[in-house]
């Protein structure tokens, strides 16, 4: 019988109108008790949360572990050690592996390395199509028994519409949620940066905001059509907030998520052809970021997700286009998403559901809250620090990120995943 | 390194590249691009490269300013004339210089161009001037180069090529004189993939020209252009109209295939520099190009080979300004003053 007493915090929980001080008990992994101890509880282990803030555990809807296939990047016991270090305590990662997730063996492979790196749950999106070639349907209600918690064609074309349609019918018919990164590929092939003064300038070539409404348009209406729970990924721009807020209020089931980079950097970033701000879909421009921070602070946008991409050195080492993109964003996933309700732009109970009962809302599952009977996953938040991010406490096997030499108020102090004290932080 | 300071709403592209260019004492260090540099500088430029033009008239054509120093040219892209005018410039300034083809050794062989680098550097050269396919490669290699190299842009993907920019300002100087702002300039063609057309905008508009136009069909323009200081025409007719400069760029063939024109008989319909059109500008207009030109593409021979024609100037001015600019960067304590005597 493990128990663990978090005493003394400030539960902040808005899926469970929780925003007060009080003591936590927990239980075989659960939540059992708030405020009163339960009957015959005594807590082998206790966690003075005394000026902290007790959130759910944080769930990424978005994290690349790069294995199986580039684990000269990171491995998925380097990134949910590191996860579990900056307080998420689950993550999904996308199909886009080598192999792909496209069958069970692949989905046994990682629940077996996850199993044994012991640290944050990983949870998996089932290839859409097989080997995400656009052409054939994958096997998806044996993925769905595999324990594949949605399905995606990642970022990779689905280019004839009837297989679209069909493979959304079928998702729908096997009770899956369709993952969709937007992206027309003919439009956006080849370019590196938003269409815009800047990569004008730079002479980059652009990807325009229609490469990512075009493909949203199209979804949408096979959505409508096919009645598919569908969950749009990593928005990048002002037009398709307007297009997600005026879908929801037709009624249609959807949600959708950004990334917690566009919140805070733009096209400008580039400028100076910085490499670890080369990201898919680019940075857009002031405005695009500020209706993204809007979409975030009125629930057009439930989420925000890390969109992690680890990358060895030498995939940043080269002129702006032949870089790899993707930044390493497991670390500054928590610290980046509070720092928009330090700056006031969204209040802090918006930001705490659109990283824990959102995200968990999305995929299926029953935590991401502090209600009794919920799985103790638990993120305590020190809120009042300081602390500058450098290679060394980016704890992913990745060192990539644009956020290095920035200064952060808010860290994860101590991570409990179901039920048991995974990670501290040392000062 | 992206922080809250140094990247707040006005800060000022270009502002970075400034930095990186210049040394402490605000001289030219690199020269990677026009963009962000002062009208005092480019001036500065086309004055000393006006003193190396004198030398250059002469029998005896070289001057000690740069011996015992070594050049190297890195031509990660092909290129005939860019390469020649640099090893010449190189040479009448008595340095050595060293022609290195990449784009058939050691890249091919999967070598970074980090690697390619540090064996270079490892062969103490002084400067490298660069050329390569990526936007931004100049930039790279600057920041990662040894302190005391210099680097020289001799054009990066679609982004820059400062010294042809230069090069086509100092043959406009030499032609209309030194008030740019009287001057309305035309650049006509494929704007959207141009290195050239950048430089030019932004020299242009440094040098505080009066006004600049592009002209270029839609599809061959970048998005946001106007952003960047000029006026746009998608029309041939009205945009040459009373020009003092009327600036034709190079129409790559593989342009048809991306869709972004029809054909080069149609291209030549709408935006060819013929007679007839050249007329519609001011009489005394003169017409650039950078070259190598395609006849019945973007320019009517007749115009190319007329009287009205800078062409072949622009290739001797472009001696004389890499010239300028290698003796600048080079010679930060002791050269220019030299050559002024």
């Amino acid at each position: 019988m493990s128990q663990l007493l978090i005493k003394n915090g400030l539960l902040l929980d808005p899926a469970s109108e929780l925003n007060h001080k009080a003591d936590l008990y927990i239980e075989n992994g659960h939540i059992v008790a708030i405020d009163k101890a339960p009957e015959n509880f005594s807590a082998e282990q206790t966690i003075d949360a005394q000026d902290l803030t007790v959130i759910p555990g944080i769930v990424d809807l978005c994290a690349r572990l790069r294995e199986p296939g580039l684990e000269n990047k990171a491995t998925i016991y380097s990134e949910t050690i590191a996860a579990a270090m900056s307080g998420i305590t689950t993550l999904c990662c996308p199909p886009d592996t080598d192999p792909v997730i496209d069958e069970p063996a692949v989905v046994e492979l990682i629940n077996h390395k996850a199993a044994n790196a012991a640290h944050s749950n990983v949870l998996m999106l089932g290839a859409l199509t097989t080997g995400l070639k656009g052409e054939l349907l994958s096997e998806m209600q044996a993925l769905q028994i595999a324990g594949c918690v949605g399905l995606s064609n990642a970022r990779l074309p689905i280019e004839n519409t009837l297989v679209l349609k069909r493979a959304y019918a079928y998702a729908a018919n096997c009770g899956l949620t369709v993952f969709i990164e937007p992206d027309d590929h003919w439009l956006s092939a080849g370019g590196c940066a938003h269409d815009g003064t800047i990569a004008s300038r730079l002479g980059l070539k652009g990807i325009p905001v229609s490469a990512e409404t075009v493909a949203l348009a199209r979804a949408l209406e096979i959505v409508a059509e096919t009645g598919v729970k569908a969950h749009f990924g990593r928005l990048s721009s002002a037009a398709s907030v307007a297009m997600i807020r005026r879908a929801k209020d037709d009624g249609l089931n959807i949600t959708a998520d950004v990334s917690a980079h566009q919140l805070h950097l733009n096209e400008l970033d580039i400028s100076s052809f910085n490499s670890t701000c080369h990201v898919l879909p680019p940075l857009r421009n002031q405005r695009d970021q500020e209706a993204l921070q809007r979409g975030v602070a009125d629930g057009t946008l439930d989420a925000i997700c890390s969109d992690h991409q680890p990358h060895n050195p030498d995939a940043k080492e080269a002129p702006f286009a032949s870089t790899e993109p993707g930044i390493s964003a497991l670390t500054t996933l928590l610290p980046l998403a509070t720092r928009l309700a330090d700056q006031g732009i969204i209040d802090i109970e918006t930001i705490v559901r659109a990283i824990t009962s959102a995200p968990a809302s999305i995929l299926g599952m029953n935590t991401g809250s502090l209600s009794i009977g919920a799985s103790a996953d638990i993120c305590i938040v020190n809120r009042n620090t300081n602390w500058q991010l450098d290679e060394s406490n980016i704890y992913s096997a990745g060192k990539n990120s644009p956020f290095i030499g920035w200064n952060f108020q808010t860290r994860a102090e101590h991570t409990v995943i179901g039920g048991v004290l995974i990670h501290s932080h040392q000062d | 390194m992206v922080n809250k300071a140094t990247r707040a709403t006005d800060t000022l592209i270009g502002h970075d590249t400034w930095n990186i260019q210049l040394d402490k004492n605000g001289q030219l260090k690199h020269f990677l691009t026009i963009e962000g540099l002062s009208t005092e500088l480019l001036t500065s430029i086309l004055d000393t490269a006006e003193s190396f033009a004198n030398i250059n008239e002469q029998s005896v054509k070289k001057v000690p300013l740069l011996r015992g120093k070594t050049i190297a040219n890195l031509f990660f892209e092909a290129s005939t004339r860019t390469r020649n005018t640099f090893e010449l410039a190189a040479k009448r300034l008595s340095a050595d210089v060293l022609n290195v083809n990449i784009s058939t050794s050691a890249t091919s062989k999967g070598e970074t161009l980090m690697d390619t680098l540090q064996n270079l550097q490892a062969m103490q050269c002084d400067m490298f001037v660069v050329r390569h396919n990526a936007s931004g490669a100049a930039h790279y290699i600057a920041n990662r180069v040894a302190p005391g190299i210099s680097v020289i842009n001799a054009g990066d993907g679609s982004h820059s090529h400062p010294t042809q920019g230069m090069l086509d300002m100092f043959t406009i100087r030499r032609n209309k004189g030194a008030d740019f702002g009287s001057l309305r300039v035309a650049i006509v063609g494929d704007v959207l993939h141009s290195r050239v057309a950048r430089s030019q905008i932004h020299a242009l508009n440094i040098l505080n020209t009066g006004n600049v136009r592009v002209i270029a069909p839609k599809t061959l323009l970048p998005t946001g252009i106007e952003d960047m200081g000029v006026e746009v025409f998608n029309n041939m007719e009205e945009g040459i109209r009373d020009a003092d400069v009327i600036i034709m760029l190079r129409l790559q063939k593989e342009r048809m295939q991306g869709a972004l024109l029809p054909s080069e008989q149609e291209f030549y319909q709408m935006y060819g520099l013929t007679e007839k059109r050249l007329s519609l500008a001011k009489d005394d207009a003169i017409v650039m190009h950078p070259g190598p030109i395609n006849r019945g593409v973007e320019i009517e021979s007749s115009v190319a080979d007329g009287p009205q024609s800078v062409i072949l100037d622009q290739v001797t001015y472009g001696i004389s300004v890499r010239m300028a600019v290698m003796s600048m960067a080079l010679g930060r304590e002791a050269g220019t003053s030299e050559v002024e005597k």
